[in-house]
């Protein structure tokens, strides 16, 4: 008998990967829809049985081929590999499942069981960074993810998308690439590519040169995949022009990923070790993530089409979770890995509200969206329950991790004041443009000469909805992340001094 | 002499910011490729040269060698896998250029940004 627990880490990658190429053989979309959609709740179902393992205080180790480490690969789930696996796949399958009717529109009939398989391997790639455990595999693993990632958003009609991926590739690879710069110098100094022996064998090397060098290299591969400002360039039109359910899912978790990635280097292996290096990682990532939060927010404030308004409040997103960990203290980690959970849900929950406005308006304009509220009301109820969220107010999902992150704040001292200055200004911003959302879509006349739009198609709007709800139930119940989020914080912060 | 005695680390630098500049100050989108190739290549010499044991052989067991000096193939496993990543990426970014010619009728990158403008 099989122990089939046992077996879950590596299952969580498996199944995508192997779903891929057996979806390129159907050649019918609906098959090769129904067979993505499955596989992709199947790891949805993996996840969440590995969140529920974590929660009851299991330890996931899995070694490849039996090989044991640091020898092997080594592959291990812990609470906050467990949280980030659960935004992958549901987002994920949330998405797919939205997916049918809005992809028809976009892609030819003949390619979509192709851009399926691609999906599938982008979801194989970001399941597995947060659940490997050896450096050189997490490279191999982000480089799929990201292959795969420019080819779904290249895939739309928006002939715009062809330079943005090109841009997102140059900028993609060369964060690899410092990546791989910085294993290499590690390697070469330690002789280990597995975290957890890294962590143990750089202490003895930690104040030479390539360790430093090598630090840096990481972090800055890590933020550009990361789309930290300002290197967050490749964003705004990625997002703009992908297929609007690409955008749902990539921009539900893939730099949330990266994100993951950052955190855990950094603080397994050099926050320990590295003399000095919080202070650094502090005074290199707070102004980054100020400036984030700022800008990203006063951009999109003038955007006047609504997918680049959203991505580049990812843009300030990004910041607030930066800003938490930034503080190396357990209220901020906490903060800032609630909020990767919740901002996971709400912008999921705005673009799937984007994707039903997109299925019938002619276009994703302020004025082109004018008065979309009379004839499809549900669709912009659940924008408005999803911006709600973004904007934190409380009952919501984002209240929970704007508040654990002020409290995180107000603990900084001095600087904390100014930095609670900066949230709640970034807060306000973000209820200004999505108010303009609001007002164009209740309260402006529709263009003359339109047809009377239509609600979305049911399938969509329910999943929209379920992403809405989601928003809400999370902020009325947050147990479930902030008990996922304050382990993970407590297992970042076990060995940093 | 001891910087002289690095020089394959000088070869890695060097080679990366040739790499480096061609992509960011390339506006032809095929050099800004050739660039990136370029770029990933001196990582690749980086991980290659590291695991040269000098006077070591290929790992490979031999009979009567008593106490053989081997070189250390694991970098050379992990960068066959990064130079499939690379090829992969080049592949697609090629495929990508052909796309955008297609669709802009250019490949420089001002011309498309002024076709977008309009």
């Amino acid at each position: 008998m099989i122990e089939w627990s046992h077996h879950l880490p590596a299952l969580q990658v498996v199944v995508p990967m192997l779903s891929a190429p057996l979806v390129m053989l159907l050649r019918s979309r609906g098959l090769a829809w129904a067979a993505a959609t499955t596989a992709s709740l199947f790891s949805f179902a993996i996840a969440i049985a590995l969140s529920l393992g974590v929660l009851d205080g299991e330890t996931f180790n899995y070694r490849m081929g039996d090989w044991p480490a640091p020898y092997g690969i080594e592959l291990g789930v812990d609470a906050f590999s467990a949280l980030l696996l659960l935004l992958v796949t549901g987002a994920s399958t949330l998405a797919l499942l939205a997916a049918r009717h809005s992809l028809d529109a976009e892609i030819e009939a003949e390619r979509q069981p192709l851009f399926y398989t691609a999906w599938l391997l982008a979801l194989a790639g970001l399941a597995g960074i947060p659940v490997s455990a050896d450096a050189f595999n997490i490279f191999v693993f982000m480089e799929i993810a990201a292959l795969a990632s420019y080819v779904l958003i290249s895939g739309g009609p928006d002939r715009r998308a062809l330079p943005a991926v090109f841009k997102y590739l140059i900028m993609g690879t060369i964060g690899a690439t410092f990546y791989l710069i910085g294993i290499g110098l590690i390697y070469l100094m330690t002789g280990t590519l597995n975290l957890a022996d890294m962590e143990l064998r750089i202490h003895a090397v930690a104040d030479l040169k390539p360790i430093l060098v090598a630090a840096g290299f990481i972090t800055i591969g890590l933020a550009l995949k990361a789309a930290v400002f300002p290197l967050h360039v490749w964003l705004p039109s990625a997002y703009t022009y992908a297929p609007n359910v690409v955008t749902v899912f990539l921009a539900a978790c893939s730099t949330k990923v990266a994100i993951y990635l950052l955190l855990r280097f950094d603080f397994f292996v050099f926050q320990p070790n590295l003399v000095g290096h919080d202070v650094q990682f502090t005074y290199f990532l707070m102004p980054l993530a100020v400036l984030a939060i700022l800008i990203g927010s006063g951009v999109a404030l003038f955007e006047r089409n609504l997918k680049r308004m959203l991505a580049y409040s990812s843009v300030a997103q990004v910041g607030y979770i930066l800003l938490g960990a930034s503080f190396v203290s357990l209220a901020g980690v906490t903060a800032s890995v609630l909020h990767m959970f919740n901002h996971a849900l709400a912008k999921g929950a705005l673009f799937l509200a984007v994707t039903c406005l997109a299925t019938r308006c002619s276009g994703l304009r302020l004025d082109s969206i004018a008065g979309a509220a009379r004839h499809m009301p549900w669709t912009m109820g659940a924008f408005v329950v999803a911006g709600l969220s973004l904007i934190g107010i409380p009952g919501t999902a984002g209240f929970v991790s704007k508040w654990t992150l002020i409290s995180a704040a107000l603990a900084e001292g001095a600087t904390g004041g100014a930095l609670v200055a900066v949230i709640v200004l970034g807060s306000l911003m973000a209820l200004i443009y999505i108010w303009r959302v609001v007002e164009a879509a209740y309260f402006k006349a529709p263009e003359k000469g339109v047809a009377p739009l239509r609600e979305a198609p049911p399938m969509l709007l329910a999943v929209t909805w379920a992403a809405a709800l989601a928003n809400l139930y999370f902020g009325l119940v947050p147990s479930l992340p902030i008990s996922l989020s304050s382990a993970a914080a407590e297992i970042l912060l076990r060995h940093v001094p | 002499m001891h910087l002289l005695g690095l020089y394959h680390y000088w070869v890695f630098a060097v080679l990366l910011m040739i790499g480096f500049y061609a992509v960011i100050a390339k506006p032809n989108l095929i050099k800004k490729l050739i660039g990136l190739s370029l770029f990933q290549s001196a990582v690749f010499l980086l991980y290659i040269t590291m695991g040269k044991v000098e006077g070591g052989t290929a790992p490979i067991l031999q009979a009567g060698a008593e106490n053989p000096l081997y070189s250390n193939p694991l970098p050379q496993v992990l960068i066959l896998t990064a130079i499939v990543v690379g090829i992969s990426t080049m592949a697609l970014g090629l495929g990508i250029v052909v796309r955008i010619k297609e669709e802009y009728g250019s490949i420089e990158e001002h011309d498309i940004q002024e076709i977008d403008r309009q």
